[in-house]
Formats: C-alpha cells, structure tokens, sequence
C-alpha cells in the first residue's frame, strides 16, 4: 500500500476539524451579526481595501472632472494636434481630431459611472420587487413571472440590446437615459431569479412563523424580515452587475448604437479610435485601460463581498 | 430518459414562442413607424411605403404578422436585405465560418479554462491559486473588444506572428487570433467554475475511498476528481455560446471575419432594422436549441436530473 504524504496522525489534525470554529465562539458575549462579521473580514482583505479606494477614486473623477485636467475636453481640440505626441500638460497625447486623449478619458467617466450605477438601481427596483413577489407568494404570481423571466433570458444580452436598439423610440431619442432603460429591460431576470431563490429560502424559516403568529401582516414580513435577510447575495451580484453594464455601455457604444456620439464616454472614444490603431495606438488604449480598472474595481469588490458575505463559500 | 426529453421540448416551445413574440413585438409593433425610421430623414414616396409595408406583412393585423413571421422563420423565408440579397443565402455562406470560430473558441476556453482551474483547484491557497484566481478578474474586467484591439496590435501588427485581419482567407490557422480574442470573455468562468468544482470534490468521500483502495495519484484525480467535476462546467459551457455569439459580432467586425457577427455588424451600422431582426431571430433559434442540448446532456451525465419529479 503507498502512503498518503502524513501517517503519523490516525485522526485528522485539529486545524481541519470543526473543533477549532467552535472552541472559538465566545461564549460570553453575544454573537456577531453577518454584517458585522463580515465587515471584520473585508477590513483585513486587500483587494476589499484596494477595490473600496479605487472605486472612490472613480467616482470623485466622475462627479468632478474639473478637479483633474485644466483642460476643457473640447475646447482645444485643435487639428494642428492631430495624433500628436504626450507634451507637457497633455500626458496621454491627441486624438485624431486633436483633442487631449487625458481630458476625454477624464471626462468620460461620469459617462459610464452614470448607467453603471443607475442600471443597477433600476435593475434592483425591478429585480427586487417581482422576484420577491414571486418567492413569497408563490402559486401563479411565481408562475407568470418566472415565465416571463425566462422569455428574457433566453435573449442572450447583446444581441436583445441589438434589436431594442433598432426600436424607433430609441433610434430617435439616443441618450444616457435610454441605454439605461435598454440594459434594465433586458437584465432584470438574473436579480429577479436570485431574489426569488434566496427569498424561498428564508420563507420558511422559524422566525418568519413566529413573525406571522405574532400577527405580523404577510406583505409586512416579507419586507421587515425576509428581505433583509436574502440582502447578501443580492447586494454581491448587484456590486458585480455594475461592472458589467458598464462594459454593456461602452460595447454597444463602440458598435456605434449606445450612447450618442454627442456624450463623451470611453466607448465612443474607442470605436472612434479604431481608425488609426496602427499609426497611434495611444488613443485607443487609454480609454480601454480606463474603462477595465473600472470594471475590475466593481468586479473585485463584487467578489471580496462574496467571500464576506456568503458563509457557504467562506468554509472552503 | 425519453420521458425527460420529452418534458424539456415541451418546455423550450413557450420560451421560444415567448422570445420570438418579444423581438417582433418590439421591432414592429410599439409606437413609431418602422418603415418611415428606415429611411431616416429623407422621406420616401407613399408608394415605397405601401410597396415594403406588403413585403414587411405590415397591413395586416398584429397576429397574422407574428404567424407569417414565424412561418418564414421556420421555412428560411428571411426576405432580402438592402443590396436586394436573400437573408437566408448570406446566412447559408457566413454561417459556417462563424461555426468554425466558436468551435476553435469553445475548444481553447475549454483546455485553457479547465486545465489552469484543475490545477488551482489542487493546490488550494497556494501562490498558483491565488494568482490565478486574481488574473481571472482581470480577463473578466477587461471588454472583448479591448481584447480583440490589443491580440490585433500586439500579435498581428507588432510582433508580426498571425495575420492581422482575416478577410476572405477563412482557415483554422487565421481563425486563431480572433478565436482566442472570443474565448477569453468565458475562459475565466469556465476556469472559476471548474477551480470551485475540485475544490469540493477533492474532499468528498468517494475520492478518500479510490486513494485508500491505492490508486495513484493521477488516476484518482482524472478518473475521480476530474469527472466529477465536469459537469457544471459542461454546463457552462453550453449556456456561454449566448455570450459567445455576441462576441462574434465584436470579434468579427475587429478582425474582419465574414461570419454572422459581421453581418450583423454591417446591418447595424447601415440600419437596417429587418436584416438585424432576421439575424437576431435565428440566432435566438440557434441559442435555445443549443441550451436544450446541453440541458439533455446534463441529464445524462448526471441520472439525478432524470429522476427528479
């Protein structure tokens, strides 16, 4: 017989027992809530600290540009700076039209911070509100809407935004506001089904019975005690779902059908600089580099939430 | 097993339906003339209008259209786009070569995807892992379409070892830039999925029992851990072709692959609504069917599926 690396020990060794856990608990104090617990995990966590800056970093550049670059973004758009190289004052070069690549990256962000962060708003309303219904009631509420979900995602997200696109309502009012609607639309089933699932799981939980025979009404307890205690998982993907919409925006205004040419966001800027990636690849690759540490910020902090917040994950 | 086929493709008719009913509803019967925002701000004689409101079915009521819709849809009938070329022709000739792209794609997220998540999966928490694990948000953070720009720029123009764009020279070999540029949008799922999968395998019991009864080390992790671990990855595999198809029109139009992607592309930038609508249709067809597969395999890869009510 080959021995396995360890035979010295004929029981397993205490580190990988739940023995440890639980000589751990103190006793004399009452317990952590899962927030607080999970907020002492992420403080230690270094993509959770690294994610948290970066984001509050984005977001400042998105309400106040003017803090960063003393240029206007088109004032000085002058064709005598057309693909120039970095100068002083001007560290990422010109575009085509000889504007500063800096500024526009600069003021680009309020662009995509704009339908990331009010996409998942409406996602959430939405999402919420139908999977919620649709987990505590249960019956035919669940059934139409689980239906109607499914129609949904069988779209895969592109190719739906590619056809609502072509509606003549959104051809004819291009805007922030309705690529907005055009991603909660088409992405509202994914929240809906979670919220669902993590509702049904707490349904039937103990405290909501005792909740009820206490004569809390239904709709009263789902919002004061079920929902509250679905809000982890949810709060993950809606941190990961910002991410991304933000790169749903920027693809579909590189396809040349999001946001108007008129707004200045990173995926009108790429797609107008793929004409001259051979002769000055500059212009393209700073608002790539702007828009991924964007989506990776929303994206890590997504997943150092996951870690802290679904114990499930946490015990492997 | 037959019984569970049957329940599926039962179940695939109304989201189909569904999902038909949905983009025709939304292309041609919500507030706005369709025939009048093709033409944009020139605006047609009424006798054009008349003419394509006929092709289009659009004098007839709501679900006499969305019938004869969905009767062409079946029969190939996809009309003409623009240039006055049958849909369903074009289709006939790029199909195949956007085939060939999501196969090459599908098979390198898949040896790439779970090879380095096998790997991290056995060495849980060690620097490979966490590296790994950390360059797989990066992937995940990064929009195709910078991808696609850097492989180009990076492979095709500076360092000179593939060609650049495809063109009309359609081979495995010119597929591989733009086929990697479209694995990297699922890999790092694929490679999470697969990761997490041993991870829990690894410790269940019937891996400790093949390693008490002596196998070695490497039949124990390809015959037991690895199998095991398969099957939410093929899963995954099957549901990320609806990702990989928006990809393609990405890809496609970067790398200028005559595919179905760039098709689409081109009736975008050109506007035309029905071609996209056509296109997009077939696609779906495409997608549901694909997950309908996938779904029967799970089953029979997993007899669990098959037995629950």
């Amino acid at each position: 017989m080959k021995s396995n690396q360890d035979t010295t020990h004929f029981v397993a060794p205490i580190e990988e027992t739940p023995l440890l856990a639980t000589d751990a608990v103190k006793t004399d104090q009452a317990p952590l809530s899962l927030w607080a617990d999970a907020w002492r995990k992420l403080r230690r966590r270094p993509l959770f600290i690294v994610s948290a800056v970066m984001i509050l970093v984005i977001l400042v550049v998105a309400f106040f540009p003017g803090l960063f670059t003393q240029t206007a973004p088109n004032d000085n758009c002058q064709l005598a700076n057309s693909d120039g190289a970095p100068s002083p004052g001007h560290p990422f070069g010109f575009t085509f039209q000889g504007c500063d690549v800096y500024a526009r990256v600069i003021y680009g962000t309020q662009a995509s911070v704009m339908v990331g962060v009010f996409a998942v708003i409406g996602v959430l309303i939405i999402g919420v509100t139908l999977g919620a219904l649709a987990g505590f009631y249960g019956g035919w509420v669940d059934s139409v809407i689980a239906r109607l979900g499914d129609i949904f995602f069988a779209l895969p997200l592109v190719l739906g935004a590619l056809v609502v696109t072509q509606l003549p309502f959104f051809r004819e009012n291009k805007s922030v506001w309705t690529v907005i609607m055009i991603i909660v639309l088409l992405a509202w089933p994914q929240m809906a089904r979670l919220t669902r699932g993590a509702v049904i799981e707490v349904r039937n939980a103990d405290f909501i019975t005792a909740a009820r025979s206490l004569g809390v009404s239904r709709i009263q307890s789902l919002i004061k005690h079920v929902l509250p205690n679905a809000l982890a998982p949810i709060i993950v993907l809606a941190t990961m779902e910002l991410g991304v919409f933000i790169v749903l925006e920027a693809t579909l205004s590189f396809l040349g059908i999001g946001l108007p040419g008129s707004i200045m966001s990173w995926g009108n800027d790429i797609s107008a600089a793929q004409s001259s990636i051979r002769t000055n690849p500059a212009v393209l690759l700073y608002p790539a580099a702007a828009l991924s540490i964007t989506v990776l910020s929303f994206i890590m902090l997504g997943d150092a939430l996951r870690d802290a917040l679904d114990p499930k994950s946490r015990q492997r | 097993m037959i019984q569970f086929i049957l329940r599926r493709l039962l179940q695939v008719i109304p989201v189909f339906l569904g999902t038909t009913l949905l983009v025709y509803f939304m292309v041609f019967a919500l507030p706005g003339d369709p025939i009048r925002a093709l033409f944009g701000d020139r605006p047609p004689s009424e006798a054009v209008i008349a003419a394509l409101r006929q092709q289009y079915n659009l004098d007839q009521p709501f679900w006499v259209q969305y019938g004869l819709f969905l009767k062409n849809l079946f029969t190939f009938n996809l009309g003409v786009d623009f240039t006055g070329q049958p849909i369903a022709a074009t289709l006939g000739r790029v199909f195949p070569v956007t085939v060939m792209l999501a196969v090459e794609a599908l098979v390198i997220q898949a040896v790439f995807g779970i090879g380095f998540g096998l790997i991290a999966g056995l060495r849980k928490g060690k620097i490979f892992d966490s590296s790994v694990l950390l360059a797989s948000l990066v992937v995940i953070a990064i929009p195709i379409f910078v991808l696609g720009f850097v492989l180009q720029l990076v492979f095709g123009v500076y360092l000179g070892w593939a060609k650049p764009t495809v063109g009309t020279d359609v081979s495995w070999s010119t597929l591989l830039l733009p086929a990697f540029a479209l694995a990297l949008v699922s890999f790092a799922y694929v490679l999470r999925l697969t990761r997490a999968s041993v991870i829990e395998n690894s410790t269940a019991d019937y891996v400790r029992t093949a390693t008490a009864k002596g196998l070695s080390r490497p039949r124990v992790v390809m015959a037991h851990i690895l199998r095991n671990s398969m099957i939410p990855v093929v899963t995954y595999l099957g549901a990320s072709l609806g990702g990989l198809m928006g990809g393609a029109i990405v890809t496609e139009g970067i790398f200028n692959v005559p595919g179905v992607g760039q098709k689409l592309y081109q009736a975008i930038l050109r506007s035309e609504g029905p071609t996209v609508v056509a296109i997009v249709s077939v696609l779906v067809l495409v997608f549901v069917i694909a997950n309908l597969l996938v779904d029967l395999l799970y089953a029979w890869l997993d007899p669990r599926i098959r037995y629950e009510k």
